[in-house]
């Protein structure tokens, strides 16, 4: 099995690190794992991307032409991202801040309200978790326990009291992504 | 009384030291490089540290120092001997490492490794020749050229507004935290002889502490008397007259 | 568990095994895309467990420079960069090519030329492979493909710059360095004691000891015989490194009537593409260099026989296509295709070059 996966937005919504749970989840599951992000200053609050492939077998490829889900979380990533989707794929995208809908109609588009969700309960920071919630709910590459541990891999110790939180998130997450 | 019955211990008023062997120097007659080479040698002799002492020699008249002084040498690029001191001093903290720069290399091409290095507080050695003028490329201006000075590439004189002023790089490194000791001297009279080997020792003796209290810099004002067209005579006199003026001799800082 | 599998960015990996690998001072300067090698070995403090330095210096000049004073010490030294500062470096390159020293290098490469992009490119390959410094001179160079050759390639290179006195490169691009893989850490290896460094190097500058002469590091040779006689002698050793240390990898290349040629981070893409090629009933295979000095002249030449092309695909505007013409001497069609400005090309784009370029 090979997920390829491409997650896209601004910088600051956390995609770089929702890549890197999925990757580490994936590695601890024995998966063989790529991260490959669009480094640069995109960093610093322009648009960020990263693929991320988990697959039973090794990677070739880190760079692709196209995925088998697209996680999108602003217009421009919308814009770049949504005709790369391998047909019969998956595109994920939140509502917020996107003004022009996916049209496609030879892909399963999905919507979460995460970042709605996110300001009733609070829990901003925990955005990228309700994201992720709806993707795992989708496409369970990894399991839930190896995602935790991933994301305890991902967070200085000193923010492990977040977990339970984010746990929470994921879970939510889970509930709230609908298909279009 | 014949030969043997003078040549004894008990007669000996002057030895050059052992480090410095018998090879004929390329120095010219009267030039400042054989005079410092020597207290060098006898420093390291006097304190032990023939096993210890690690030179780095310059892109510069004194680019063969590793022939003459039989230490362990590095030759370095152009300008990067204090970057190396830094390294060797980082990798090998027990060993006396010092350079040996003239003006060019150590105040234009290396201002940066100089001053880095002085900054960082290297527990290292400079030694800085200063007669003001490209030696070795035939005479050519140096940063610390006088303003009115000529030289083959300001052959009218130093001139400001073309050149810029004379750089007193050692007053710069005496403003640095990280610079321990920093002091001018000459070699052209006996008594300066004997103070700047003073100043070498004091300057090696710091480099051989093990803590690391910051780099120790010494400046020899020297002449050029080929470079400056001079007799050894005449070249000592001009370089009491002015260049003392701009590079006054003594202690900028001993901490 | 009794091997370290990790989940590294290939600059991390390589701080990593720098410090297990034995090494004993890195000398470095920030620059993206690879400043994550500092950072990273600043955080883990080596100097508190192997005794490894590691310094920030004031430019890539003085770092390079701070390199060749350690290797001429005897010391396992290196440094990583990107390309402006491997151009800065080239003259300590060229130093340390001409004092026969050993040491280390890795310029994780950028788009240029001049200040160019942040983004991957590999258009370094001339000035690594051809000599960027002054003066007559070659340097081993290694071409990661992964995260783990990240890792993997700081022991080879310590060990073949010290089999042949000289500069091992490892030649790396911003894919590399910033992509997050699976990776196998090295066993912890001790620093080498500096008894033993006097045995392994007797020209290292340690301090003059009574039975020997003097150890002098220099590069100067004013006499025209003597500098020739030095000159004679590196290609020598260039010589028997082309015979000893030529590497390579291959995918699918027996029953190939084309082959894609490309080193790094473009193999991976390639290794896609060959997929994707196979698939559509092109007989395609991929020779990977992993060496690019010494470069596999002869392993591209004993493929003549069965191939009808050979497509080069570069992050470059064409340069190992170059090394790839003198070993194919005309015999069959050989091809770049090529991104360039730190644009990286897709395994589809790569497919599309081979039909278009070589197949036709």
């Amino acid at each position: 099995m090979k997920e390829e996966i491409i997650i896209a937005g601004f910088g600051g919504q956390g995609v770089l690190s929702m890549g890197k749970i999925l990757a580490y989840a994936g590695l601890m599951q024995g998966k063989e794992v790529s991260w490959l992000p669009a480094y640069g200053p995109e960093q610093r609050g322009g648009t960020a991307n990263v693929t991320v492939i988990i697959s039973d077998d090794k990677i070739s490829s880190p760079i692709l032409n196209t995925y088998n889900t697209a996680i999108i979380l602003n217009q421009q990533s919308l814009d770049k991202f949504e005709s790369k989707v391998k047909p019969g794929g998956r595109l994920i995208y939140d509502p917020y801040g996107i003004t022009k809908a996916p049209t496609r109609t030879d892909i399963e588009v999905y919507s979460t309200a995460a970042m709605d969700k996110a300001l009733e309960l609070n829990a901003a920071k925990s955005f990228n978790m309700f994201i992720l919630g709806g993707f795992l709910k989708l496409c369970p590459i990894v399991d839930i326990e190896h995602v935790m541990l991933g994301l305890k891999k991902s967070l200085p110790e000193r923010h492990w009291n977040l977990l339970p939180q984010n746990e929470e998130a994921i879970k939510t997450g889970m509930e709230i992504i609908s298909k279009r | 009384m014949t030969k043997e019955d003078i040549i004894k211990e008990e007669n000996l008023v002057y030895k050059k030291p052992t480090l410095l062997n018998d090879k004929t120097m390329h120095y010219c007659p009267g030039c400042s490089h054989g005079v410092v080479h020597k207290l060098i040698a006898e420093v390291i002799e006097e304190m032990g540290l023939q096993d210890k002492a690690i030179g780095i020699s310059p892109v510069g008249c004194a680019v063969f120092a590793y022939k003459y002084i039989d230490i362990d040498w590095q030759e370095a690029a152009h300008g990067r001997a204090p970057a190396m001191a830094t390294a060797i001093k980082r990798l090998l903290p027990d060993r006396l490492v010092f350079t040996y720069q003239g003006d060019g290399d150590l105040a234009a091409i290396g201002t940066a490794e100089t001053i880095h290095a002085c900054n960082r507080g290297e527990n290292i050695v400079v030694i800085f020749i200063n007669n003001a003028i490209y030696g070795m490329t035939g005479g050519q201006m140096a940063p610390t050229t006088l303003e009115g000075m000529k030289t083959s590439t300001c052959p009218y004189g130093r001139d400001v507004t073309l050149n810029g002023y004379h750089l007193p790089i050692t007053n710069l490194i005496a403003q640095l935290e990280g610079a321990r000791y920093v002091t001018r001297q000459s070699v052209h009279t006996a008594a300066a002889v004997r103070n700047a080997k003073k100043a070498i020792r004091k300057a090696f003796e710091n480099a051989m502490e093990p803590v690391k209290k910051g780099a120790s810099f010494v400046e020899i004002v020297s002449t050029c008397n080929s470079g400056w067209k001079m007799s050894p005579e005449d070249a000592n006199k001009w370089m009491t007259e002015n260049m003392f003026k701009a590079y006054p001799i003594g202690d900028l800082k001993n901490n | 568990m009794s091997e370290e599998v990790r989940l590294m960015k290939g600059n991390e990996a390589l701080a990593e095994a720098a410090i297990r690998c034995g090494c004993d001072g890195y000398f470095g300067y920030p620059i993206t895309p690879q400043s994550e090698v500092m950072e990273t070995l600043m955080k883990l403090k080596p100097w508190e467990t192997t005794g490894m330095v590691v310094l920030q210096a004031e430019s890539e000049v003085a770092s390079i420079n701070m390199v060749y004073a350690g290797a001429g010490c005897g010391k396992r030294i290196m440094t990583s960069t990107s390309s402006p500062g491997f151009s800065l470096m080239q003259e300590g390159v060229s130093y340390i090519a001409g004092a026969d020293i050993p040491a280390l290098v890795v310029n994780v490469m950028r788009g240029g030329p001049g200040l160019g992009t942040i983004q991957p490119s590999q258009a370094d390959y001339f000035q690594t492979v051809k000599g960027g410094g002054h003066g007559d001179y070659k340097q081993i160079t290694l071409a990661p493909n992964s995260v783990q050759e990240m890792a993997d390639f700081v022991g080879l290179g310590f060990d073949l710059a010290f089999k042949y006195n000289i500069l091992c490169v490892i030649l790396a691009d911003g894919l590399i360095g910033q992509m997050m893989e699976k990776v196998v850490l090295p066993p912890y290896q001790p620093r080498r004691t500096e008894e033993e460094i006097r045995k392994q190097c007797p020209w290292a500058t340690l301090g003059r000891t009574p039975d020997r002469d003097i150890n002098v590091i220099t590069s100067l040779e004013l006499e025209p015989e003597p500098m020739e006689r030095r000159n004679i002698a590196l290609q020598a050793k260039y010589a028997l490194i082309e015979k000893n240390e030529v590497r390579y990898d291959e995918f699918m290349t027996d029953d190939a009537e084309y082959l894609i040629m490309a080193f790094g981070s473009a193999a991976r893409i390639c290794q896609k593409a060959v997929e994707v090629s196979r698939k559509q009933g092109i007989k395609v295979g991929l020779l990977r260099p992993i060496t690019l000095f010494p470069f596999p002249y002869n392993r591209i030449k004993e493929h003549l026989s069965h191939i009808k092309g050979i497509l080069s695909v570069e992050y470059n505007a064409g340069q190992m296509v170059e090394d790839i013409r003198l070993a194919v001497e005309g015999k069959v069609k050989v091809e770049h295709f090529g991104r360039t400005g730190g644009i990286v090309p897709t395994p589809g784009e790569v497919v599309d070059a081979l039909k278009n370029q070589i197949i036709k």
